[in-house]
């Protein structure tokens, strides 16, 4: 799967990597993020 | 992921539309992974949240695969990734879910 040019949906989370980590990373490889969010189970 | 996310997802994939959307998830558990993927494809299993029933269809992919990492700015990928990278067992969180990306539930 190539992530340029896709419109990606970002899940991260607080205990393994975190929304704006993976965000960072996807954008670099050319993808659009329509959403970002770090979840958190307690 | 909770309900309140599962609404901003249904309702962010309903303005924009489904096409050329993948998920990228970053949990740390394989239980963890196996549901987000299994929601965003299939509706949420337990029928409890706004995709109950909703088969978006999307896939979903973790950061830290490496058909991903391999698309990823190394400079990038050093800042935000390789300590997570040496945290995780990757393989181990990642098979349920390309075993649903693959045509499982």
């Amino acid at each position: 799967m190539n992530l340029s040019g896709k419109r990606v949906l970002v899940i991260g989370e607080r205990d393994g990597v975190n929304a704006p980590a993976i965000e960072a990373c996807v954008k670099s490889a050319g993808a659009e993020v329509l959403y970002a969010e770090t979840l958190c189970f307690v | 992921m909770d309900l309140e996310g599962q609404g901003r997802i249904k309702q962010v994939v309903e303005q924009a539309g489904a096409d050329d959307v993948v998920a990228v998830l970053g949990a740390n558990s394989a239980a963890a992974v196996e549901m987000t993927a299994m929601t965003l494809k299939s509706g949420d299993p337990s029928y409890a949240g706004p995709l109950a029933g909703v088969a978006l269809g999307i896939p979903s992919y973790h950061i830290l695969e490496s058909e991903i990492v391999g698309q990823i700015d190394a400079a990038v990928y050093d800042r935000e990734l390789a300590l997570s990278a040496l945290a995780m067992d990757v393989d181990e969180v990642i098979a349920p879910m390309k075993a649903i990306r693959d045509g499982g539930a």
